[in-house]
C-alpha cells in the first residue's frame, strides 16, 4: 500500500487489530475500505464502539476520521468491509437505516433551518402517525433536556440561536430519533472554553445513560479530558487503541503523526516595535447590512505577532478584508498606515487592493477562503503566483517566466507536493494548497502580513511550518496578525491577543501572561446576540 | 466473510476517476462515435429498412462528396466556429451569454443595411468591407454590453437577459425585412446587390468562402493566444473561477465583465457580417438559425481551447450536411436524419461521463471478494 509510511519511528506502526464479533460491542466496523479517486480515504479500518463509553476518534485532518464515520451514519457506502452492530451483520445505504439501527451523527456543519423553530427543526422529516402535535414533540424535547442536562427552548427559532444553542438542538434531534450510538464530529472546533465544558457534562450524562459516544477531534487536550479510549487514525488506517488514563498528549501525537513530534512554538522577543497600522473607529457592514465590525481601535506594530482570537463569525473576516480594502467601511472609519522613517501616515480607507498596492504599501494577506479568494483552483501554481502581479510589465501578455521560478521556488522551500507546477492547485491537498497561498503572500516581502485561519484544516507539521514562517516575518519586521481558532496556539504563538466579541473589540492581552479562561472569557461576556454567526 | 450484507447493496455505483491517460480518453470518444454509428444504423434499419451503410456514405458524399459540397460544409464550420469563438470568452468568465443569436442578428442587420444603402457604387467594395465589419462589430458589441452593464451595477441574471435581448433582435430583424422588403410583397429582402455584388466577399483562391476561413482561422488563433497569454485573459480565467479572488487580485469585476461581453458581442455581431455578405447576401430572422444555441454546446465540449472548437464545428456541420443529404436522397423526413444527428451527439456528450467517472458493479465487487 503505497499511503503507509515507511516510518519506523513510532512505536506503534502496526495496523491495530480488533477482537473477534460479539454482542459485547455497541458497534464493529471490520475491513472498511472507502476510495475516492486515487486517495484511499480509509484502508482496511476494524473499529469497536463499546457500549455506555466515551471514544475519541483522533487523527489529523485528512486521516479518514470523518469519512469512517460518514460510512456508519449512512452518508457514504463502504467499497469494502462489513459493519456489525450489536453482533448482528448490517447494511447501512441511507441515513434513515442508520437512525433505524441507533445510530446517530452530528455534523460538523449544522443541518437545520433556520426560519424553523428548534421543535419543528427536530421533528422534521420524521413519519409519525396521526396529526402534527408540536406540543407533544416539545413536550419529549423538554425531557430529554432535563433527562442529561441541556438547554434548549423548545419554541426558539435557529435564526436567533447562538453557534453552541445549535449545536444543542443537532444533539437532541439525534437523541429525539432513539439514538443509542452517537457521532459527535468536532464538536467543540465552534465552541468556548466554557460552552465546551457545560457540553462535557452532557456527554458524560449521556454515557452515564449507557449511550455510546464517539468524538471526532484532533484535539489532543480535549481527549485527554473526556474519553475514555482513543482510537487513533493515520492516513486512513486504524493505527492504534489505547485507554486514555495510559497515554498522554506527546505520545497520542506521535501516534498521530508516525514519528516524534516537538509541539512547542518558538516565540522570541518583539525587537524594534514600531508602529504600522493604526485603527480607529473602523466599522463595516456585512453584506445582509448588519454591523459586523462596531467602532474597533487597535495599532498594530511591526516586529510583533498580533493575535485576533473570537467565536467564528465574530467580525473576524470583515476586519481583515477591511483592512486589505476588500470591505467597504461605515462612515467615520479610519485605518492608518505608517511607512518607514516618516511620520506621515497614508490612509487606506476607500483605497481597494489595487490602490493599496499602487500606493507602493506591502500588504499580504493569506485569507479564510483559500479557493475562493486567495487563489485561482483550476490553475497551476505558476499562474497562481502571479495573481496579484500579473499586471507588472507594459506588455499585453502575462509574464510567465518571474512567477515560475517563484512557483519552483515556493514548492522546493516548502516541501509542496504537487506532480507538477503547474497542475491545478484545486487539486492539491488542502496543506498544499496553503502553503502555495502561504508561500506567495510571503514572497511579496509585505510590511503587513495578515493571515486568516492559516492553519485550518493542515496537519501538525504544516502547521508549525507556518507558525515558523510567521515568526521568521516577525524577526524580519513584518506586522503579522494572526486570525486563529485555537486558544493554545494563539497563547503560545503571538505577542498581543486581541479578542473580538460580537464585533466589537472586546479586550487586548497580552498572549505572555494571559490564560486562555481569560480569553474565553472576553470571547462571550458582552451580552449582545451574535447576529451574524453562520 | 458474511455474505448477508451484500443483500441490499446498490446494484452500480458510481465513482469519479482519477486522471485518465489521454490516449485512453479519445479511445473512449472514438468508441463513443462507434456505438452512435450502430446504434443509429439500428435505427436506420428498424425505422426506415434501408441499409445503414449505404445511408451512412450517403452522408459523407452529402458532406464532403464534391468540391462545392465540400465548401459548403467549411462554410457551415466556419460560422459556427466563429460564434463559438465569440462565446468563449463570456463562458469562460461564467458569464452565461445565450444571446449569440440575437448579437449574429444585429451584426447581421448592420451589414445588410450598408450593403442596401451603400450599394450604389458610392463606395469601393474593400472600403464598404471594412465598413461592414467594422459596423457589424460595434452593433454586436452594444448587444453584449447592454446585459453587461445591467449584470455589473445591478447583477440582474444574465441568462435571462442575453435571451430576452435575442428576442429583441429577432423583431428588429422583421422589422428591417419588411423595410428594405425586395421584391415588393415577398416579405423577404432578396439577394442583395445580385447584379452588382457590392458588398459581397470577394474570391480568394478562387474560393467563394476563402475569405470566410481567413478572417474565423485568425480568430481562432487570435482567442487561443488572448485567453491564454494576455493579461485580460488572465483576468477572465480569474474571475470565471471567483469574484472574490478577482477582487483580491486587485481586478473590478465590473469593468471586466462588460469589457469581455463587448468582445464576445462583436465577435458573434462579425459571424452576422460574415453569414450576410460572405454567404447568403441576404438577411431574414433565420440568418442566425439557432447557431447561437449550437454554438454553446461548440464552446463548452471544447472546454474553451479555439482550435478543438474548430474540431467540433466541423463534426456538427459535417452531421448536418449529412443528414440533409439523406433526407432528400432517402426520400426520409427531416426528422429522421435529425434523430441520427441526436443519437450521434448524445453518445459523443455521454462518453465525457465515462471518461470522468467510473461504475462500480455489485457483482464485481462480490467477485473480488472471492
Amino acid at each position: 500500500m503505497i499511503f503507509l509510511a515507511n516510518d519506523n519511528s513510532c512505536k506503534d506502526t502496526r495496523r491495530y487489530e480488533q477482537p473477534s464479533i460479539t454482542v459485547d460491542n455497541a458497534v464493529q466496523m471490520r475491513g472498511v475500505t472507502k476510495i475516492f479517486g486515487s486517495v484511499i480515504a480509509n484502508d482496511k479500518v476494524d473499529l469497536d464502539i463499546r457500549h455506555g463509553e466515551i471514544l475519541s476518534l483522533l487523527g489529523e485532518n485528512g486521516s479518514g476520521k470523518t469519512t469512517l464515520m460518514n460510512m456508519l451514519s449512512g452518508i457514504y457506502f463502504p467499497d469494502e468491509g462489513e459493519v456489525y452492530v450489536e453482533g448482528e451483520p448490517v447494511t447501512i445505504r441511507s441515513p434513515k437505516d442508520a437512525i433505524d439501527l441507533g445510530i446517530g451523527m452530528v455534523h460538523q456543519h449544522f443541518k437545520l433551518v433556520d426560519v424553523l423553530t428548534a421543535t419543528e427543526n427536530i421533528i422534521l422529516g420524521l413519519k409519525e402517525p396521526g396529526r402534527l402535535n408540536l406540543k407533544k414533540a416539545a413536550e419529549k424535547i423538554r425531557a430529554i433536556c432535563d433527562k442529561y442536562g441541556f438547554v434548549v427552548e423548545p419554541e426558539k427559532k435557529v435564526y436567533d440561536m447562538s453557534v453552541s444553542e445549535k449545536q444543542t438542538v443537532e444533539i437532541v434531534k439525534v437523541l429525539y430519533r432513539g439514538a443509542n450510538i452517537l457521532v459527535l464530529d468536532e464538536p467543540t472546533a465552534v465552541l468556548t472554553p466554557q460552552e465546551t465544558e457545560k457540553l462535557f457534562d452532557v456527554i458524560r450524562n449521556m454515557k452515564e445513560d449507557g449511550k455510546s459516544i464517539i468524538i471526532i477531534t484532533h484535539k489532543l487536550h480535549e481527549v485527554m479530558a473526556i474519553s475514555d479510549r482513543v482510537a487513533v487514525l493515520r492516513k486512513g488506517e486504524h493505527v492504534a487503541d489505547v485507554d486514555t488514563v495510559e497515554t498522554n498528549p506527546q505520545e497520542l501525537t506521535d501516534m498521530m503523526v508516525g514519528h516524534a513530534v516537538r509541539l512547542n512554538i518558538n516565540r522570541p522577543e518583539p525587537k524594534n516595535r514600531v508602529k504600522r497600522l493604526e485603527i480607529r473607529d473602523l466599522s463595516v457592514n456585512n453584506v445582509y447590512g448588519l454591523r459586523a465590525v462596531d467602532k474597533a481601535n487597535f495599532d498594530v506594530y511591526g516586529g510583533e505577532i498580533l493575535g485576533i482570537a473570537g467565536i467564528s463569525g465574530c467580525g473576524q473576516k470583515e476586519l481583515l478584508e477591511a483592512i486589505a480594502g476588500l470591505q467597504s467601511t461605515e462612515e467615520g472609519s479610519s485605518v492608518r498606515y505608517y511607512p518607514e522613517d516618516t511620520d506621515e501616515f497614508k490612509e487606506l480607507v476607500g483605497m481597494n487592493p489595487l490602490d493599496i498596492k499602487k500606493a507602493g504599501i506591502g500588504f499580504s494577506f493569506v485569507p479564510e477562503d483559500r479557493l475562493g479568494m486567495g487563489l485561482v483552483g483550476s490553475v497551476g501554481m505558476v499562474d497562481n503566483m502571479m495573481l496579484r502581479s500579473y499586471r507588472d510589465g507594459h506588455s499585453i501578455f502575462t509574464d510567465h517566466k518571474a512567477p515560475k521560478k517563484l512557483a519552483e521556488a515556493v514548492k522546493e522551500q516548502l516541501e509542496v507536493v504537487t506532480p507538477s507546477i503547474n497542475t491545478p492547485v484545486r487539486s492539491l491537498s488542502g496543506g498544499n494548497v496553503q502553503k502555495v497561498l502561504v508561500g506567495r503572500e510571503i514572497a511579496a516581502n509585505p510590511k503587513v502580513l495578515m493571515t486568516a485561519y492559516a492553519v485550518r484544516g493542515l496537519d501538525i507539521n504544516t502547521s508549525y511550518t507556518i507558525y515558523n514562517l510567521l515568526t521568521e516575518q516577525k524577526m524580519k519586521g513584518v506586522a503579522v496578525i494572526y486570525v486563529g481558532e485555537d486558544l493554545d496556539v494563539l497563547l503560545e504563538l503571538c505577542d498581543r491577543i486581541l479578542v473580538l466579541c460580537g464585533g466589537k473589540v472586546n479586550g487586548i492581552l497580552d498572549a505572555r501572561t494571559a490564560t486562555k479562561e481569560q480569553v474565553g472569557l472576553l470571547m462571550t461576556n458582552l451580552q449582545e446576540k451574535e447576529e451574524n454567526a453562520q | 466473510m458474511s455474505s448477508v450484507h451484500t443483500v441490499r447493496e446498490p446494484l452500480i455505483r458510481i465513482s469519479k476517476r482519477s486522471g485518465m491517460p489521454v490516449w485512453k480518453s479519445w479511445l473512449i470518444r472514438l468508441a463513443a462515435v462507434l456505438v452512435a454509428l450502430l446504434l443509429s444504423g439500428l435505427f436506420i434499419l428498424s425505422v426506415t429498412g434501408l441499409n445503414p451503410i449505404k445511408v451512412y456514405v450517403a452522408m459523407f458524399e452529402g458532406a464532403l462528396g464534391t468540391t462545392r459540397k465540400t465548401w459548403f460544409t467549411i462554410r457551415d464550420t466556419m460560422m459556427l466556429l466563429c460564434i463559438s469563438i465569440g462565446l468563449a470568452p463570456a463562458f469562460k468568465m461564467k458569464f452565461w451569454n445565450i444571446g449569440a443569436e440575437g448579437q449574429v442578428l444585429v451584426g447581421g442587420i448592420a451589414t445588410a443595411g450598408l450593403m442596401i444603402y451603400l450599394g450604389d457604387g458610392s463606395i469601393s467594395t474593400p472600403a464598404l468591407l471594412v465598413l461592414m465589419a467594422v459596423v457589424s462589430l460595434l452593433a454586436g458589441a452594444l448587444w453584449g454590453i447592454i446585459p453587461a452593464v445591467f449584470k455589473a451595477r445591478w447583477g440582474t441574471n444574465e441568462t435571462l437577459f442575453t435571451l430576452m435581448m435575442n428576442y429583441v433582435a429577432i423583431q428588429l430583424t422583421s422589422y428591417c425585412v419588411a423595410l428594405w422588403e425586395n421584391p415588393f410583397g415577398s416579405n423577404t429582402v432578396g439577394v442583395i446587390n445580385r447584379q452588382t455584388k457590392v458588398g459581397w466577399f470577394p474570391e480568394v483562391f478562387g474560393q467563394n468562402f476563402g475569405l470566410n476561413v481567413i478572417i474565423v482561422l485568425v480568430l481562432t488563433v487570435g482567442m487561443y493566444v488572448y485567453l491564454k497569454y494576455s493579461k485580460q485573459g488572465y483576468e477572465i480565467t480569474v474571475l470565471g473561477e471567483s469574484e472574490n479572488t478577482a477582487r483580491y487580485a486587485g481586478m473590478k469585476p465590473g469593468g471586466v465583465i462588460i469589457r469581455t461581453m463587448a468582445i464576445s458581442g462583436a465577435i458573434c455581431g462579425l459571424a452576422g457580417f460574415i453569414a450576410v455578405a460572405g454567404a447568403s447576401h441576404t438577411i431574414s430572422t433565420s440568418t442566425a438559425g439557432g447557431q447561437g444555441f449550437t454554438a454553446i454546446i461548440v464552446a463548452w465540449l471544447a472546454k474553451f481551447n479555439t482550435f478543438v472548437m474548430l474540431l467540433i464545428s466541423f463534426i456538427l456541420a459535417f452531421l448536418q450536411k449529412g443528414a440533409m443529404e439523406i433526407a432528400s436522397q432517402f426520400k426520409l423526413n427531416d426528422f429522421a436524419s435529425n434523430v441520427i444527428t441526436g443519437i450521434i451527439l448524445f453518445c459523443i456528450i455521454a462518453s465525457e461521463f465515462f471518461i470522468n467517472y467510473r461504475m462500480v458493479l455489485r457483482k464485481r465487487k462480490e467477485a473480488e471478494h472471492k
